[in-house]
């Protein structure tokens, strides 16, 4: 799931200043679930840009506004109230944003900051786990990611900053090593810390990430 | 030398000065002259608690220049592995050998707090990057121009829990080729006992860590800010019925430094700004020489 949170209100009327008829766009998958793109909220950000005096050319919320071929769609449906509008406002994550960027020269506003690729811990509360780096070490580390949940993505064991097992940078969050520590030790393969794991490949997540699934 | 008088057996003292933010090293030099007589190696901190100052290669570069001996202490905070190669090479260029590899404090301590924080390698890595730098290789096998000669410690916790966890990485800090492990501010000279007799088998040799305490309210402001130190109660309340705190410290410190003598093969002393209480803390130690 791809973690998004709404920008200010302010900010977003900001960004549509000079453009006095907007389209809007939600998503109906990950920004729905963070309360941040969905139904209720394009029709809470209608309220609100209508009472800021924009004219709200029509709405729609696509099921997944990173499918940029459905996205085209969705919106073709809707052309006449797209063409009318001066600016298209996204209330999708960035990859939701630029398949509606791709498929028009209109204005388009993101609406939202995107985040992190989130676990649901419980509804409303999200909490990152991977960091999608490429090269995935969870087989070793007792299927705990150091390189996301330890701020310094260590992949030896833990900094000096390490306090009764907690972290330095949150004395509230355990400090990561601790869990692998703990885990490995419950599972008998302890001996598994003794490894010394070599620098991490970054070129595996060098940007823009691509992928063509060959038959 | 520092290496020369811990491979002989010598008891070896180090104390830490702070490169100045601004590029006026006045200050830090004369900080450093007054040491001269009384310490075998300046330690030179790394935007220490992520706080931007002076390059400890530029301030260690102008302490060699005056015949001081620098330990340049190199964070992997800041600096991605070629840069850290790259300053590598530029201390061995400039007469800089000895190095202390550390991880580094993290950004959301310190005064950029919007900075990317780079972590590329972690300092057990960074330690494998010194040996191979030292072999004449860099980090991807390409041969290098001559051949380095590092000596090269890093950090340890000795009052870190749990303790069994500290001990994998202290191992393998060892075994990538650190030769002296410098120890966090450590208060509690059973705790420097312990932890002396436990990394024994690594054969690295051991810098204690000693702390200026400079009041009973610093003490207690350590305990409560710094992640892992821990100043026992008994010592609080040593402070804080005294006339003189900051004497009081010193002496502390010193007692602290004289009981590490028994355990360690140096000290690292602390001081806080009152680097010029060093020579007073350390008669203690000279005493017991």
């Amino acid at each position: 799931m791809i973690i998004s949170k709404q920008k200010p209100l302010s900010e977003i009327l900001s960004a549509l200043e000079g453009s006095a008829r907007v389209f809007l766009i939600g998503c109906a998958k990950c920004a729905t679930v963070c309360k941040a793109g969905g139904e209720e909220e394009i029709w809470q950000m209608q309220e609100a840009l209508t009472a800021a005096g924009k004219e709200i050319t029509g709405s729609i919320v696509i099921d997944e506004a990173c499918h940029m071929l459905r996205s085209g769609r969705d919106l073709r449906s809707k052309k006449e109230m797209v063409e009318e509008a001066d600016a298209l406002l996204v209330l999708a994550c960035g990859a939701g944003v630029q398949s509606v960027s791709s498929g028009t020269p209109k204005k388009t506003v993101a609406g939202l900051d995107t985040l992190f690729l989130g676990n649901i811990r419980r509804f409303g509360q999200f909490e990152q786990k991977c960091s999608l780096c490429g090269e995935c070490i969870l087989t070793e580390t007792g299927g705990i990611c150091p390189v996301t949940v330890c701020p310094k993505g260590l992949l030896n064991g833990p900094c000096g900053g390490m306090d009764n097992g907690h972290c330095e940078t949150d004395p509230e969050a355990e400090c990561v090593w601790y869990q692998i520590h703990e885990r490995l030790q419950s599972r008998g393969a302890v001996e598994k810390l003794r490894r010394t794991v070599p620098p991490k490949d970054f070129s595996r997540m060098l940007k823009p990430g691509k992928l063509k699934i060959e038959k | 030398m520092l290496q020369q008088k811990l491979d002989s057996g010598g008891f070896a003292i180090t104390a830490e000065v702070c490169p100045p933010k601004g590029s006026d090293c006045g200050e830090f030099l004369e900080k450093s002259r007054a040491l001269q007589g009384c310490v075998d190696a300046i330690n030179v901190t790394d935007n220490q608690g992520a706080n931007m100052r002076i390059s400890p290669l530029a301030a260690a570069s102008l302490l060699t220049r005056e015949g001081i001996e620098p330990i340049f202490q190199i964070t992997c905070r800041d600096r991605n592995r070629l840069a850290l190669q790259s300053d590598l090479l530029g201390a061995a260029a400039l007469g800089i050998r000895n190095i202390l590899a550390l991880t580094g404090d993290h950004i959301s301590f310190g005064d950029h707090q919007n900075a990317k924080p780079v972590f590329d390698l972690d300092s057990v890595q960074l330690l494998q990057t010194i040996a191979a730098l030292s072999e004449g290789k860099d980090l991807s096998g390409n041969a290098l121009q001559g051949k380095p000669s590092f000596y090269a410690g890093a950090a340890a916790a000795p009052e870190a829990e749990p303790f069994p966890l500290t001990l994998y990485k202290l191992e393998k800090k060892a075994a990538a080729g650190a030769r002296f492990f410098q120890t966090q501010a450590v208060f509690d000279p059973e705790k420097l006992r312990f932890f002396s007799e436990t990394v024994r088998p690594f054969n690295v040799k051991i810098i204690a860590g000693i702390f200026l305490l400079k009041s009973a309210g610093m003490a207690r402001y350590v305990n409560r800010h710094i992640p892992g130190l821990k100043v026992p109660s008994p010592l609080i309340e040593e402070l804080e019925g005294a006339a003189d705190q900051l004497a009081k410290g010193t002496e502390i410190a010193g007692r602290l430094a004289a009981q590490a003598r028994l355990h360690c093969d140096g000290v690292h002393i602390m001081a806080m700004g009152r680097e010029d209480l060093i020579p007073e803390i350390l008669k203690a130690v000279k005493r017991e020489l």
